[in-house]
């Protein structure tokens, strides 16, 4: 039996991480390098009447130089989009232009200029001082409401009004029925402000063409070397490609924001070969605050109607998300399928509608961002939830628990058919709201709070609760929805003729430690030691083909294409083991690393059974030698974890400061593999969410121009801002992958933003704020303290 | 146009010739190789370039490397006790305690906490929340890096008392 799995190993991939050998892209240094600066566009919305290189080009030390002109006229296609979203009335979406470099326009604060290609990166970024660009600055905007007002300053001349596309899901008029015959409506309108994902490490970003070859490789700090590959190949640079290696070796974390195909790594690539030499790009962190995909960014109203009984009838949503200018990988999925689609929640609402309009600005575009339009969902249902518990006088927890889904396992009794297209496999929520409970002493706090109101202090708890669509995802559901890719996983096991086993996976850790993960998985489907097998990931020479790790994709679908493949080798090994056993397959069992004939000791193993596979001499005549398979696993469903998170918070009256006492997360990812890895993606989940919930925004002054682009000005949760985290679980397995597991990278941060908003509001419940925008910084805590319960400021 | 300049970096003299705008985690990592230190912000804020100099745990992101001429350098890299592989308690507790994800501020952190633990060997958790003040962690939630360096004190404390 599993002698890894469910145990917390430690992971594999450490050593080098804690010795300084970790081998981020930044850290390779090729021969004969040259390295690249940007020179970025200082205005949102203007029009480039001129770029003068001259004085850039006359430099010691400049290779060269490329703008806006230089790209357009080599015929470079822009950087594409990967989900087409239509319009209500069937057109397809506006999908404008995304060069690497701009020639006549810049549509954001960041757009690329032009690219100075130099001996060191001192002297590109010097060189870059020198070019003289000519703009003529227009008027901007930033906010997505405000985009889509008559006269607001259009962003795309073939996008009217600055709509990307509209889009619903749900049944309008049941919904609008069921409004109007509710006995109480909660309504809600608030901001899901715009975040920046922060991996620590700059995205970089190396071309090394081999002109010998004709041969290109990029190492790129991504999440997802093979579809920027093949998206680079296909639809920007138009290489072939079985001639381009896409490496991402270890990658300084991603959240979302390492999964899109960005210009710099179609720039480097294709200026390497124009130069004859590698580039490398590095960003510096302002650049990654102008360029990396942000997060979030909706505007929202919400309504959520119940029955005199507290039942829920209906949930009508009316949301504008900020697209930015221009489309991103994934950015069309995000407010819809990813958010329209969740808005079922845990609950059997029978009648739910959205309506969403995507709003093109002059600002960074906006994608996937951890959790990726469920965080939003989640957010304005447990707002709603929490809200509505308060007008009505019931308790959370309790009026949550009256309107969940019943339980069901996906097996006997089958899947839950929602109001928004999904399926939910499997699921059984009550018992996560009683466990938090438990654990956070739920009525002991109420005492608790009481007391401390005695004494003029302000304690609120705080609950939510979420359900998430991930092992993203079936590729044909996608393909109907509009992705333009499969989102299966390959794998590759070879045995070695020592019986030691190399993994190739699609997948790509980032942090996420499947060196660890999915060598426990591998070590029990052998019966052999987790030091006998060694995960390969993120080298498009190494692995076939990959979709890469997003969505808490890895162990669902990563891991389940593995299993696959072990199976075809304890298949095939099985026929190898009957030939030297001199016995019929069917008399074998396969246990502990050895065939053992049934009721007899006579066996063999696992190595001798890898050996003979590649030393052939006594071997059956109808099988091929090698013990090496491959498999493609596409899934048949998406995975849907769930759980709740309980916030106890202490407010400062004096300042209006949160402190996060205590916070409480229960989920359900389904079987556990590793328990320490999952705390630990919970852990950094959690402290994300809370990190939007108090801390994050990124700032736009009235023309777009981004106001806290580094670290000194964009705030985010330090150790000291945090609680150690109380984190429990329950196990709802999966009923349609082989591991039975559900996904936990985003569960976190899905589940914490609104916990942590119902427990301010419920500290402030004597000051009569119903509502605060987020993040909930001291100043708009006290404001909404000493403003009569308006907390709109 | 090059300033000389002589350190001593984990125990190792070099020798070389600096511009004078390098920045020492440039120096650390272009000229001499040394890429355990990491550049997360260029603002001094995230901590990644945190490195010992002279026994004082800096950020090499704001040092000149004309700064450290004559000083004595420690980086990640040097952090084994014994210089050959054997782990430093600190080490050891980011590994037992799953103190790390990515990977990429585990370098700066283990460096920011040695400074710590040489200060104070036996720090509350609020202490150690404190001296993590300069240093970012967006995978972990810092959770389990309290934890580490709890270990990594107890351990320690423990050698004192034993050794």
């Amino acid at each position: 039996m599993a002698n890894y799995i469910g145990k917390p190993v430690k992971r594999v991939e450490d050593k080098r991480f804690i010795t300084g050998k970790g081998k981020y892209t930044d850290d390779i240094v090729l021969p004969n390098m040259s390295y690249a600066y940007i020179l970025r566009s200082p205005y949102a919305h203007a029009t480039i009447n001129s770029v003068d290189i001259s004085a850039a080009q006359a430099m010691d030390g400049v290779v060269a130089i490329f703008t806006g002109a230089d790209i357009a006229e080599a015929g470079i296609s822009g950087v594409p989009c990967g989900w087409q979203v239509n319009f209500k009335n069937g057109d397809t979406m506006k999908e404008p232009p995304h060069p690497l470099l701009v020639k006549d326009k810049s549509l954001h604060v960041g757009d690329g200029v032009a690219v100075v290609i130099a001996e060191s990166k001192e002297i590109a970024r010097d060189a870059a001082d020198l070019i003289e660009v000519e703009y003529d600055e227009h008027d901007a905007v930033s906010n997505p409401a405000d985009a889509l007002k008559d006269g607001a300053p259009l962003v795309h001349a073939d996008a009217p009004g600055n709509l990307a596309f509209d889009w619903e899901i749900g049944d309008k008029d049941k919904t609008d029925a069921a409004m109007a015959a509710a006995h109480h409506i909660t309504k809600l309108e608030f901001v899901n402000q715009r975040v920046v994902p922060n991996a620590i490490e700059p995205r970089a970003a190396i071309g090394d063409y081999d002109g010998s070859r004709d041969h290109y490789t990029l190492y790129t700090s991504s999440q997802n070397p093979h579809l920027i590959r093949l998206l680079m190949c296909a639809f920007v640079l138009g290489l072939p490609e079985h001639k381009v290696r896409v490496v991402s070796p270890d990658v300084g974390g991603g959240f979302g924001s390492k999964i899109f195909h960005y210009a710099e790594e179609a720039l480097v690539t294709w200026a390497s070969k124009q130069i004859g030499r590698p580039v490398k790009w590095t960003a510096d962190r302002s650049e990654a605050f102008l360029t990396d995909a942000h997060g979030r960014d909706h505007v929202t109203t919400a309504e959520l109607g119940l029955d005199t009984e507290g039942n829920f009838v209906g949930l009508r949503v009316n949301t504008v998300a900020n697209m930015g200018a221009y489309l991103s990988t994934f950015a069309p999925a995000v407010p819809t399928y990813l958010h329209g689609t969740l808005l079922q929640g845990l609950y059997t609402t029978p009648a739910i509608h959205i309506d969403l309009k995507a709003a093109f600005t002059h600002t960074n575009a906006v994608d996937a961002y951890r959790g990726a339009g469920r965080p939003e969902a989640t957010f304005l249902l447990e707002r709603l939830v929490e809200t509505a518990a308060i007008e009505i006088g019931m308790d959370p927890a309790e009026l949550r628990i009256k309107n969940f889904i019943p339980p069901f396992d996906g097996v006997e009794e089958p899947g839950y058919q929602t109001q928004v297209a999904l399926q939910y496999d499997s699921g059984n929520y009550e018992p996560v709201v009683r466990k938090a409970m438990e654990m956070v002493g739920y009525d002991d706090f109420r005492r608790e709070q009481a007391a401390a109101k005695a004494e003029g202090r302000l304690l609120g708890i705080g609950f939510s609760t979420y359900i998430e669509a991930c092992g993203i995802a079936p590729s044909a559901v996608v393909g109907a929805l509009g992705a333009r890719a499969g989102l299966f996983e390959s794998s590759q096991v070879r045995v070695q003729p020592t019986g030691k086993v190399s993994v190739y996976t699609g997948s790509h850790s980032h942090g996420q430690g499947h060196e660890t993960t999915f060598a426990q998985v591998v070590a029990d489907q052998f019966g052999i030691a987790l030091e006998d097998v060694d995960i390969v990931h993120g080298d498009s020479d190494a692995v076939a083909f990959g979709m890469g790790t997003y969505g808490s994709r890895s162990l669902a679908v990563g891991g389940s294409a593995i299993v696959k493949s072990c199976q075809k080798v304890i298949e095939k090994g099985a026929k190898i083991a009957a030939h030297l056993l001199e016995v019929s397959e069917e008399d074998l069992e396969f246990a502990g690393g050895s065939w053992t004939v049934k009721g007899t000791d006579k066996s063999v193993g696992f190595g001798d059974v890898a050996l003979t596979a590649y030393v052939p001499h006594n071997y059956p005549e109808d099988i091929e030698p090698g013990l090496d398979f491959s498999s493609f696993y596409d899934p048949k469903n998406f995975t849907y974890p769930f759980g709740c998170h309980i916030c106890v918070v202490e407010i400062d009256p004096d300042t209006g400061k949160v402190d996060v006492k205590r916070f409480v997360a229960v989920d359900d990812v389904g079987n556990i593999i590793n328990p320490m890895i999952v705390e630990g993606q919970i852990h950094g989940g959690v402290a994300q969410g809370i990190g939007q919930a108090l801390f994050e925004e990124v700032l736009y002054d009235d023309n777009a121009s981004l106001l806290n682009g580094s670290y000194m000005d964009y705030t985010m949760p330090r150790a000291d801002d945090l609680p150690m985290f109380e984190v429990g679980n329950t196990v709802t397995p999966c009923p349609h992958n082989p591991l039975g597991v559900k996904g936990a990278g985003e569960a976190g941060c899905i589940a914490a933003t609104p916990a942590v908003v119902n427990a301010v509001v419920d500290a402030l419940k004597d000051y009569n704020v119903k509502d605060i925008r987020m993040p909930m910084t001291p100043e708009r805590v006290w404001r909404a303290m000493h403003s009569n319960g308006n907390g709109h400021h | 146009m090059g300033v000389p300049i002589q350190v001593t970096v984990n125990g190792k003299p070099y020798k070389a010739e600096v511009e004078p705008r390098q920045l020492l985690v440039h120096f650390l990592r272009d000229t001499l190789r040394m890429t355990g230190t990491h550049v997360g912000c260029d603002t001094s804020s995230c901590g990644a370039c945190t490195i010992h100099m002279n026994g004082e745990a800096v950020k090499s992101c704001t040092i000149l490397a004309v700064q450290a001429d004559g000083g004595e350098i420690k980086t990640i890299e040097g952090m084994s006790p014994d210089g050959n592989g054997t782990l430093h308690p600190l080490q050891e507790g980011f590994k037992e305690e799953h103190g790390l994800q990515c990977g990429f501020c585990t370098p700066g952190m283990i460096m920011a906490a040695d400074a710590l633990l040489k200060e104070n060997p036996n720090p509350s958790e609020t202490e150690i929340r404190h001296a993590l003040e300069g240093n970012f962690c967006r995978c972990t939630g810092y959770h389990n890096i309290v934890k580490s360096i709890q270990y990594a004190a107890d351990k320690m404390r423990k050698e004192v008392t034993h050794g």
